[in-house]
């Protein structure tokens, strides 16, 4: 019996150095673990993104009958608190888990492991994703049992993939915080930007609440951007060209910067 | 006996900053190899060539015959992270589990807390160690794959005497049971401890590879201490190198030890407290460096 379990068990330690793509998951996953139990043990990580949205939803949106109560207004406004999750995600995520590298010799040594690049980057991928996906739960869930809120299958679909892109800008500048301060700046400088982008950019007030030179600020603001965009994925109409254009900017000069940063940081380590 | 990893005429620049000037060196089985050099003679550097984690500027690095950098030719390394890069929040069970995992054959990691004194502390998140113990942590790191080859930077850097001891049989059992060892220190002790064969990298170069013994020798003397109302007279016999007097207190090294006995006899001088060694490696190591730097 015992030889019947153990041979399997042999198979699977010896593909660790025998089909790389299987290992490569199987690393990946392992960092992943790992990641989000580090995660989990600093509380803002995982309060910011899953708990914020959800709390948000139930002070700002709930309370506001007309708006739940209409299915177009309704969708909106889980809409607006989705990406707010999805930005809060990458900006903790992204900042706090490079700045925190950063300041500790401990990814180096992770490089010194039979593991490819690519099993430490998977595994970031997996442990950001699964917050994400954790954060966009109770948004969806509330939005569907609380409230009007409707939207049709192919909606709701494209209404995903606009979302991924259009929070690669947050992915961005939590990568740049993340190579421009040291951990705890970088934690203050993240809720100050998330507060900041979430309440100019409607993701907690709808911005057909705002006077109009907040609306015009608005516009400008990568958050607003973001969430016009999925609104117009999952409900279609007008093309918002000037949101497009706006959220087509942020993303190319954030990801210079965080290249800038990133390359700097760089020379610095190898002084 | 066959070498593990080989550097062959590797120069390593960072900039304007020659680290590594065409050193050639070889890690073979069996052996605890000892790295010296002064503070900045590339001994990092070195290291971190052989596990990969950056390339050569010129020259080549082979590590159980594969290019370092390819994750494959790691799987039978082990290295240390320094003490202050442990994952704060994570326990000590999880940093073991989670390093262990990249090998195909580990130690279990109770065997592993065992062998390092690290089983009582388990459960306990990597911030609430104490210095000794997060050193422990990282150096036991280095062995839970079973490694042929293992790297360690300053091992015991910041430890008191008895956490230096402990670590150091840790270490020298998992000699025995097979692991072959670069070890580089601040602690010559610690060298002179653990090592059979001791490289010296100064200004970027190797500048002596040998058996511990033949460095130490290459200095060529030994060294006398003995207390006289007549130490000038004694610091003036035939075999005396070199000396320093204080009072009646005399320390000399010697071109031939038991001729300078002899002579001291003949003398007739009286003498009390005559102490023979042999020089240190912290001797050998400064003579080695400053004739290199002459």
């Amino acid at each position: 019996m015992t030889t019947t379990t153990t041979a399997p068990a042999r198979a699977a330690a010896s593909a660790v150095s025998t089909a790389p793509g299987l290992g490569l998951v199987r690393l990946g996953l392992l960092h992943a673990k790992y990641l989000l139990l580090e995660t989990v043990r600093v509380p803002m990580a995982v309060i910011g993104p899953i708990v914020f949205p959800a709390l948000s939803f139930a002070f700002f949106i709930l309370p506001q009958r007309g708006l739940v109560e209409n299915p177009t207004g309704a969708a909106q406004a889980v809409i607006q608190l989705m990406v707010f999750a999805v930005m809060v995600n990458a900006l903790f995520s992204y900042g706090l888990n490079i700045s925190q590298a950063r300041e500790t010799p401990w990814e180096p040594y992770l490089r010194t492991l039979p593991a490819p690049a690519g099993a430490r980057i998977l595994g970031q991928m997996l442990s950001v994703g699964l917050i994400g996906i954790l954060a966009l739960v109770p948004l969806f869930l509330m939005g569907a049992f609380f409230t009007a809120a409707h939207a049709d299958a192919a909606g709701i679909a494209l209404g995903f993939v606009a979302l991924v892109l259009s929070s690669l800008p947050f992915v961005f500048a939590g990568i740049a915080i993340g190579y421009a301060l040291p951990f705890k700046a970088a934690i203050a400088v993240i809720q100050i930007v998330m507060f900041g982008l979430a309440f100019a950019g409607g993701l907690f007030l709808p911005p057909m609440m705002f006077p109009d030179w907040l609306d015009a600020v608005s516009r400008f603001l990568p958050s607003r951007e973001a969430r016009e965009l999925v609104i117009w994925a999952v409900q279609g109409g007008e093309v918002p060209l000037l949101e497009l254009a706006g959220a087509a900017v942020w993303t190319v000069a954030l990801l210079v910067l965080a290249l800038v940063l990133y390359r700097r940081d760089e020379g610095r380590r190898y002084r | 006996m066959s070498a593990l990893a080989e550097l062959r005429g590797v120069t390593r620049t960072y900039g304007e900053v020659t680290a590594l000037a065409g050193i050639d060196l070889d890690i073979h089985d069996g052996q605890v190899l000892g790295l010296l050099g002064p503070n900045g003679a590339g001994k990092t550097t070195t290291l971190s060539l052989v596990s990969g984690l950056i390339r050569p500027t010129s020259g080549s690095v082979r590590l159980f015959g594969r290019d370092p950098r390819d994750a494959a030719a790691r799987q039978h390394l082990g290295t240390t992270p320094q003490q202050t890069a442990l994952p704060e929040t994570l326990r000590v069970r999880e940093v073991i589990d989670f390093v262990g995992g990249h090998f195909a054959e580990r130690v279990p990691t109770g065997e592993l807390a065992e062998e390092f004194g690290l089983a009582d502390l388990l459960k306990r998140q990597t911030g609430a160690l104490s210095g000794g113990q997060k050193r422990r942590l990282s150096v036991a790191l280095a062995f839970v794959g079973r490694p042929r080859l293992v790297l360690l930077d300053e091992p015991t850097t910041g430890l008191d005497i008895d956490g230096r001891h402990v670590l150091w049989e840790a270490i020298r059992r998992q000699r025995e049971a097979g692991a072959s060892i670069v070890v580089t220190s601040h602690y010559l002790e610690e060298i002179e401890q653990l090592a059979e064969r001791v490289a010296v990298i100064a200004g970027g170069r190797v500048v002596a590879d040998d058996d511990l013994a033949t460095v130490i020798g290459s200095v060529g003397t030994r060294w006398a201490s003995l207390q006289s109302p007549e130490a000038a007279r004694i610091a003036a016999l035939p075999q005396v190198a070199g000396s320093r007097i204080d009072g009646d207190r005399v320390e000399l090294s010697l071109r031939d030890a038991d001729a300078f006995v002899r002579d001291l006899v003949a003398t007739g001088a009286p003498f009390t407290e005559l102490q023979l060694r042999s020089a240190t490696l912290e001797e050998a190591f400064l003579s080695i460096v400053r004739g290199e730097a002459a």
